[in-house]
């Protein structure tokens, strides 16, 4: 882990970030494959509190959000910041506060989901001790960012820092709103907001959370590591700036159309749904950007399966960016709300955008950092193939198994009575259920490989290190 | 070629300063959740039981929580029904359950009258969940004996064999605190729920004896029975 020479940037705390980001995926992920599993077949929930799959599916969200993308977020907007600033971090120390910091975090949801020690809310069930945790290391990971931009030596911020930035403040906001509560002992808490309120403000957080954590922030990943990987400027700078101060602040209204024909007022519904449709237009700016950046250049996809992750993603973004506003509108709603297609809908965005956006961002960290190629580039290949396969059978599943509940539960027989009772829908569930956890397993196995393929390549570049060292001083 | 301007003079002064950039999101990042959520708040219409009073329960002084009949209108928790939504909320039940009725005529014929936002305006926090693995339990009261929940909640496939939800035998084992109980009662007065001194008084008192199992089923038993629905139209 020491290099042998002071590098001008602060690349160390970028080594760890990198390696967690990736330990996390396997784990949140395999954490994933078990609910899933639990849903086909329920014994494996054995009989036991911390197993369940109540308990357990909020540790798999957090463990894939928070502990896979924060530290994929904080390992990179650390990286890029550095270089597209030319500067080294403001302050190390508080770099290395928000490792130890985040880790530990991470560690103490482990701890307690499982033991139901949660505020109920989803996407922000850790209790107030750790929701204090977050907003400290929060702050500090945003305010060491702000600072290197402030002391860059560029006259200009890069764009990628906008989306980082713009991230960082908005999350601020969500997660000390949403998280208001208060305790009655030092782990449990209640919502300072109730019923209708309450909601609203649930999924302001829960659909900005999407929206600026894993779009936002992952969009930044996307603008420094496209182009850098491919080797070509950014597409467009006028589409940059468009889209993102479109999709800053037209984001932001999405919440509500989570509440679509629930007790939420109409009037806010239909806002919810109008600038969602509208969010197709600055999404699919940023998907076009990232994309035509390959412009003249599609070539290199034959053999750079680091940029067949990046390319991937932004493709997976503009289908999920599509789905989202089409699901978002009322009469579809009516059909997909609280079905798998909502499940199958964030999956393909989690899958297929975020992790793998990440992953080609991980891989290419992974070169720089430890200044070596990948141990094994068939390897990378394999992970790329096994995700998209993996993802697509996941979403597949939830398509098929999502709307044929909706149709199911709205279906009448000839005499004006409901078809199925809810049960007879559950039971049609089931193949779903396991074609999904299979699909599940095999975007895992794509984890496992890449973690398999980091640690190879970090052991092969010590090894070229104490090489070069034992050459000088031979 | 850094002195060239390529979009407008205020992105091109943005992109320079970094506070400028900053203070531009934190004012516009905040418009979209204030014009969805503070209305929420003021607009009259949000909640059902300012236009119909009858929709809650108009509690005269002196009347215990146990005064209260089903369809009195809408009322606080009883300290057991409290402790059973903790044990609701600890579980995750709402990862698989919602609690929120659509106004649809196969929702109506399924679960019964949509919901009403009074009817969870005490409820810290919401629990309207966002997934029907399992039925909508918004107006399960009454529709199952306590026998029938006691033996679903332990083993589901025992009373419904298609069903995939876990079995929850460690909820008659464990007894429900009365210290605790009094402890969040205190913390939802606090939040605006109204609890007389008397409810919080006796609530340890009324929990006594009482299982986690009890609790559960006394909260599942209560949801949806608070109002009476009349033929109207109670939202827009």
């Amino acid at each position: 882990m020491e290099t042998t020479q002071v590098e001008k940037y602060n690349f160390d705390v970028v080594r760890w970030f990198t390696i967690m980001a990736v330990v996390y995926l396997v784990v949140g992920t395999l954490v994933g494959v078990y609910v899933a599993s639990e849903l086909a077949w329920p014994v494996l929930n054995l009989d036991m509190a911390e197993l369940s799959f109540g308990r357990l599916r909020p540790l798999h969200t957090n463990a894939v959000i928070f502990a896979f993308g924060g530290c994929t977020l904080m390992a990179t907007a650390y990286y890029s910041v550095q270089r597209t600033c030319g500067v080294s971090l403001w302050s190390d120390k508080l770099a290395w506060f928000t490792f130890w910091g985040w880790n530990l975090i991470i560690v103490s949801a482990v701890i307690t989901l499982p033991l139901g020690l949660t505020g109920g809310k989803e996407y922000a069930e850790l209790e107030w001790p750790i929701d204090i945790a977050i907003a400290v290391v929060w702050l500090a990971y945003a305010g060491n960012f702000i600072m290197t931009v402030a002391k860059r030596k560029t006259s200009h911020i890069y764009v990628s820092n906008w989306f980082f930035m713009g991230m960082m403040v908005m999350i601020t906001y969500l997660h000390v709103v949403n998280s208001l509560a208060i305790p009655v002992d030092m782990f449990h808490s209640y919502s300072v907001f109730s019923g209708v309120q309450d909601a609203m403000i649930q999924w302001w957080w829960g659909h900005n959370a999407v929206g600026f954590y894993l779009t936002a922030g992952f969009l930044g990943i996307m603008y420094y590591f496209v182009p850098k990987q491919a080797n070509r400027p950014v597409f467009s700078y006028r589409l940059s700036v468009i889209h993102f101060w479109a999709l800053m602040f037209g984001y932001v209204w999405l919440g509500a159309h989570h509440l679509q024909y629930t007790a939420l007022p109409d009037w806010t519904g239909s806002l919810g749904a109008a600038v969602s449709l509208a969010m197709i237009i600055p999404s699919w700016g940023g998907a076009i950007n990232g994309m035509m950046t390959l412009s003249g250049a599609w070539d290199k996809l034959r053999d750079d399966y680091i940029l067949r992750f990046l390319i991937m993603s932004l493709a997976f973004y503009a289908m999920s960016t599509f789905e989202g506003p089409v699901m978002s509108a009322k009469t579809v709603n009516a059909l997909s709300h609280y079905t798998d297609w909502t499940v199958g809908h964030v999956h393909s965005g989690a899958l297929g955008w975020v992790a793998m956006v990440a992953a080609g961002a991980l891989y290419h960290m992974t070169e720089k950092l430890w200044n070596t190629r990948m141990y094994s580039a068939k390897l990378v290949n394999l992970h790329f193939w096994l995700a998209t396969i993996g993802a697509v059978v996941y979403i597949t599943a939830m398509w098929v198994s999502g709307i044929m509940q909706g149709l199911m539960w709205r279906d009448y027989d000839e005499f004006g009575t409901l078809t199925y009772t809810f049960a007879e829908s559950v039971a049609a569930m089931h193949p779903y259920y396991a074609m999904r956890a299979i699909g599940g397993m095999i975007y895992w196995l794509g984890g496992v490989v890449m973690l398999y393929n980091l640690v190879m390549t970090v052991r092969q570049a010590a090894g070229q290190r104490s090489a070069s060292v034992a050459t000088a001083n031979a | 070629m850094a002195d060239q301007i390529h979009s407008t003079k205020l992105q091109d002064k943005t992109e320079r300063n970094v506070f400028l950039m900053l203070a531009m999101l934190l004012v516009l990042l905040s418009v979209g959740g204030l014009v969805e959520i503070v209305p929420l708040f003021t607009i009259d219409e949000t909640m059902e039981h300012n236009q119909h009073p009858e929709i809650v329960w108009q509690r005269q002084a002196g009347q215990t929580l146990a005064s209260w009949n089903a369809g009195d209108g809408v009322r606080p928790y009883t300290a057991l029904e409290l402790a059973g939504r903790d044990v609701y909320k600890r579980e995750g039940c709402y990862t698989c359950h919602s609690q929120m009725i659509r106004p649809f005529r196969d929702e109506k014929e399924r679960y019964g009258h949509y919901s009403l936002a009074s009817e969870t305006m005490y409820d810290h926090p919401f629990q309207w969940g966002s997934k029907r693995t399992g039925p909508d339990l918004a107006r399960v009261g009454g529709k199952y004996s306590d026998d029938w929940h006691r033996r679903h909640m332990t083993a589901p496939r025992s009373v419904v064999p298609e069903s995939v939800m876990p079995n929850y035998p460690w909820l008659q084992n464990a007894s429900v605190s009365g210290a605790h109980i009094t402890r969040v009662m205190n913390v939802m007065r606090m939040l605006g729920v109204p609890y007389t001194q008397d409810d919080i008084a006796n609530a340890a008192e009324s929990v006594k004896g009482k299982t986690e199992l009890d609790a559960v089923v006394a909260y599942l038993q209560v949801l949806g029975t608070m109002v009476k629905f009349q033929d109207k139209d109670y939202r827009q």
